[in-house]
């Protein structure tokens, strides 16, 4: 183990020697060099050696060097045969020489040069130093970046190379912030360049310079090691207040989690009363109807993936809503108005959905893959924020006020007010009161399928999916104040927030218990939650 | 009301498997003359059915295996299935019907710490025999348990070894799910650490219940802990279900391995199946088997083993293997001993070897451990694992950590004469924690 570190370090200070030597040549020359030396460390099987090719190969200036270090970076490069040799592998297999791209004719039997995660990131300084010549200006920017991120020594005289070519301000700009990233750490520097250098990155007022900052040498002048302390001293502040923001943020996101979990129950429990232990299981059923559309698109429609989740949530709302009539008619409404009946029975409801759910597809989770609209992030300022998280709270404001205006304003919606107000009247108006229980029940359980959509992108799909939400949402609707909607969606935001601004301080485990007793307590003040209804409508 | 909650869920638990029990037990009675029953105890409903449903089906397995290839003593094997549902106290009482009214010989089962816990006083009461398969956080040694998962200094050190060899990580974040194993494991770690001269401040430690799912602010943390000049990696106890989001909330946050590597030691292939892993290329876990092993044995296995389930993309993993060898174990013991008594069959056990599925062989330790090779592999594309270190011989398991203050003086020796699981060599006694 030790012989093995002591032989990187070799290798890395064989491999600024080797730097320094074809530093000259880079600036004078950028020709074909030989790379038979850095080819044949490639095919030993060992990281230490591939990682001092890829650092030869990047100073090369070989025209080659840049096809097979992106081979290795997509496994296409492999090695094989006596003496062995390296080729890359083309299109169906074929192996190819890496200097002139032919096919070979003898081709040995290979195996691919292993990767890990070292030699990922010397693959990225690698492909950086590479291409800092390249034409194409975004790419030259990318290039700038991915040497500044690797803080690599030996890229810095084909940076200063580059630097000195460019014209382009937006690429010079980055090149002099990887510079300086270089140059902060880099010994043997005066204190007025490392000084500069501060400054630079210090105005990038972001995580990665805070990091870079901190590793000033300690053997530094007592100048720069000031200048970099008052950089990170402001910038710790800046973030800080980011920091406040991010929270905020991360509670909205989680805020709409549990306003999505907790939508459908407002309406089964809420409105109607029924203590609906299965609930979870219905967001469970529309993560699985997300799981089954994807598998239709993936063996049939491969193209519309990217629209499976627009797809799935149709289906899951008229699937799960389905079931839910089929349980309302069924055992639901034999059990009106006993409310611990009502508590076993949808309990026994929930274990049944569970292992049918385990019988059918397994008791391991089943993948959902996120189509490309939701994956990565853009910022504001120094906040990163997903597309999927942004998407998921658009998607639950979406449904809350389509529920908002169903009940509102369509006539099942004032049926359904109608029944919930007063049975009896409401039978004696000719309101179909057996239908219209049945019906809301279905749009409760539906909203809680179309909640399972969205949970599939963020949450595991497994058969216990719905158990970890079920408690949330009684938490929310009873909270939130039992038969109002509005009262679920301040509910569901405030708990988010809470749990998110206390989490800093408490912990993941503390923070929820803290949250518990603060509703606890809360509901013992205000029995009936945030927004009560007045009146006797929820006299049980 | 919470009262009544978990009252109902564990009555209608115990209905669902009372009758599978009885469906079972009724098939078990007309051959019961001329075969040897072997009990399984893992959960087949509730949270932890995700894990060890397989390793049921692992056990049936290697009994039709085993019965095709003559059976033990010249008796056919019979398994028996029963299911604890994920429910600690429901654990023991099933292994008492197993052994008590089943009469098995031998049981195979449980997964988390707190069942093995629970079912242990039915063990030692009854006299019987329990295989226990999973990687655990050590700290105990009965006699009628044999462990054949890993204990902590043959998983978690070995990474973390790995770790700052290879990658030369400075910093540390030790995240678990709050229960006995990330909380032990930890403590035996962060002891460690500080022996190689980690700083306090070099280390953070963070717990998250059980299925956690929104993993934005502990991601945030481990990214603004990353960003202090050193390499940070983190080390990973996190359980079950909560590791899927937490995972995604990294690819989200844009941590990629060659930044903050995570090594994980409750991640296999298993529960990368359910698991879009492109983004965790790189990502760590440290077992003692994986499924990419490159040796016939392991290659002659998988094959028998997806045609047994009808599934050519069934996986295999390090549990399951832990099962393999302490089936295996058990029937060379069994046919050392000529009888399947519960007595001669413990002795017998120790000092049997058997080959391991990663082409090498283990042994049962006196301390009722076995030893193990330890294999540190990357996540691929594929939902495998590329092995990027081997530890070059076998492990010996530390079932009492030297780093504890509490156990560092134990050790544990179940020959005779010493026949203790906690003998205390300052004191020379047996059962004194460090007094």
């Amino acid at each position: 183990m030790t012989s093995r570190a002591r032989l990187s370090r070799l290798a890395r200070v064989l491999c600024a020697a080797l730097a320094l030597l074809f530093a000259a040549a880079l600036i004078e020359r950028v020709e074909a060099q030989d790379i038979s030396a850095p080819l044949a460390q490639l095919t030993t099987n060992k990281y230490d050696d591939t990682e001092a090719a890829l650092g030869a190969l990047a100073l090369s200036g070989s025209s080659a060097a840049a096809g097979i270090v992106s081979a290795l970076a997509d496994g296409k490069l492999v090695f094989g045969g006596t003496p062995p040799r390296v080729f890359i592998e083309g299109a169906g297999g074929a192996l190819l020489d890496p200097l002139t791209m032919q096919a070979v004719a003898d081709a040995p039997a290979v195996k691919p040069v292993r990767v890990n995660n070292r030699i990922r990131r010397a693959i990225d300084a690698a492909s950086g130093a590479l291409s800092l010549v390249s034409p194409d200006a975004a790419k030259r920017r990318e290039a700038a970046l991915a040497v500044g991120r690797s803080r690599d020594e030996a890229a810095l005289p084909a940076l200063d190379a580059a630097l000195a070519k460019e014209t382009d301000l937006k690429v010079k700009s980055a090149m002099n912030l990887a510079r300086a990233s270089i140059l902060i750490g880099k010994e043997g520097i005066t204190p007025a360049e490392r000084i500069a250098a501060v400054d630079l990155v210090g105005a990038e007022g972001n995580q990665d310079a805070l990091a870079i900052l901190r590793s000033v040498p300690e053997s530094a002048a007592p100048e720069v090691k000031q200048a970099a302390a008052a950089a990170i001293e402001s910038i710790e502040r800046n973030l800080a207040m980011w920091g406040m923001a991010q929270n905020l943020w991360y509670g909205l996101s989680l805020g709409s989690v549990l306003l999505l979990a907790a939508i459908g129950l407002a309406i089964t429990f809420g409105v109607m009363g029924v203590i609906n232990m299965a609930h979870g299981e219905m967001v469970m059923l529309g993560a699985y109807t997300t799981f089954v559309v994807q598998e239709v698109i993936r063996t049939s429609y491969p193209g519309l993936f990217d629209a499976s989740l627009l797809i799935a949530i149709p289906l899951a709302f008229v699937f799960t809503g389905l079931i839910g009539v089929l349980i309302e008619r069924t055992v639901i409404r034999f059990l009106y108005g006993r409310a611990l009946e009502t508590l076993l029975a949808t309990w026994g409801i929930s274990l049944i959905l569970q292992q049918a759910i385990r019988t059918i597809f397994g008791p391991t989770n089943r993948e959902v893959g996120a189509p490309s609209w939701m994956s990565g992030t853009f910022d504001v300022g120094h906040l990163a924020i997903t597309y999927g998280r942004l998407w998921i709270i658009i998607f639950a404001l979406m449904v809350f006020f389509a529920l908002l205006a169903t009940l509102r304003l369509t006539r099942i919606g004032l049926e359904m007010r109608a029944v919930t107000q007063n049975r009896r009247m409401a039978a004696s108006m000719g309101i179909r009161t057996n239908w219209v229980d049945a019906m809301t029940f279905g749009l409760g359980s539906g909203i809680a399928g179309m909640a399972g959509v969205a949970l599939s992108q963020i949450d595991n799909v497994s058969p216990n999916l719905g158990q970890s939400y079920i408690i949330d949402s009684f938490l929310v609707v009873v909270f939130g104040g039992v038969g109002n909607l509005w009262g679920t969606l301040v509910g569901a935001m405030t708990l988010g927030v809470a749990n998110k601004l206390l989490e800093p301080y408490a912990g993941a485990v503390l923070g929820k218990i803290a949250l518990l007793v603060i509703v606890i307590l809360f509901i013992q003040k205000r029995p009936r939650g945030l927004f009560a209804l007045k009146g006797r409508s929820i006299e049980a | 009301m919470l009262n009544m909650f978990t009252h109902a869920r564990r009555m209608a638990g115990r209905a669902l498997v009372g009758a599978a029990a009885l469906a079972l037990a009724g098939g078990g009675v007309a051959s019961a003359q001329e075969t040897i029953k072997v009990g399984v105890l893992h959960s087949l409903s509730g949270t932890m059915a995700i894990s060890e449903t397989t390793l049921k089906d692992t056990v049936l397995f290697m009994v039709q295996e085993q019965n095709a290839a003559g059976g033990v003593l010249g008796k056919k094997l019979e398994a028996v299935v029963v299911d604890p549902a994920s429910n600690w106290p429901l654990f023991a009482e099933k292994a008492r019907e197993l052994i008590a009214k089943e009469k098995v010989a031998v049981v195979f089962g449980c997964w988390t710490s707190v069942s093995r816990k629970s079912v242990l006083p039915v063990f030692k009461e009854l006299n019987s025999i329990l295989f226990y398969p999973v990687q655990y956080e050590g700290e105990e040694s009965e006699r009628n348990v044999f462990y054949t998962g890993a204990a902590p200094n043959q998983q978690a050190i070995p990474a973390v070894d790995y770790l700052m060899e290879n990658e030369g990580v400075q910093r540390w974040v030790l995240a678990g799910t709050d229960y006995v194993y990330p909380r032990t494991t930890n403590k035996i770690l962060e002891a460690y650490l500080k022996s190689k001269g980690v700083k306090a401040e070099d280390i953070m430690i963070n717990y998250t219940p059980f299925g956690h799912s929104d993993w934005q602010t502990i991601v945030a943390d481990i990214k603004k802990f990353g960003s202090a000049g050193k390499k940070t990696a983190v080390v990973s106890t996190i359980n079950g279900d909560a590791n899927v989001p937490f995972y995604k909330e990294l690819g989200n946050q844009g941590i990629k391995a060659t930044d903050i590597p995570v090594v994980a030691f409750s991640v296999g292939e298993e529960e990368l199946a359910g698991i879009d892993t492109k983004p965790l290329l790189g990502h760590l876990a440290a077992w003692n088997y994986f499924q990419s092993v490159d040796v016939p044995e392991n290659a002659a296995f998988i094959k028998k083993w997806q045609a047994y389930t009808k599934n050519d993309k069934r996986v295999t993993n390090d549990p399951m293997e832990a099962t393999v060898i302490g089936f295996n174990m058990w029937v060379k013991a069994v046919e050392k001993a000529g009888t399947t008594d519960a007595d001669a069959v413990i002795d017998a056990l120790i000092g049997v070897t058997v080959p391991n599925l990663s082409g090498g062989f283990s042994a049962m330790m006196p301390n009722h451990h076995i030893t193990k090779p330890v294999l540190i592999g990357e996540i691929k594309e594929d939902g495998q694992f590329d092995i990027v270190e081997q530890t070059p011989g076998l492990i010996v398991a530390e079932e009492w950590s030297p780093y504890l203050e509490g156990s560092k003086d134990l050790i544990a020796d179940w020959r005779k004469p010493l026949s203790c699981g906690n003998f205390n060599v300052k004191t020379g006694k047996c059962g004194g924690a460090g007094q």
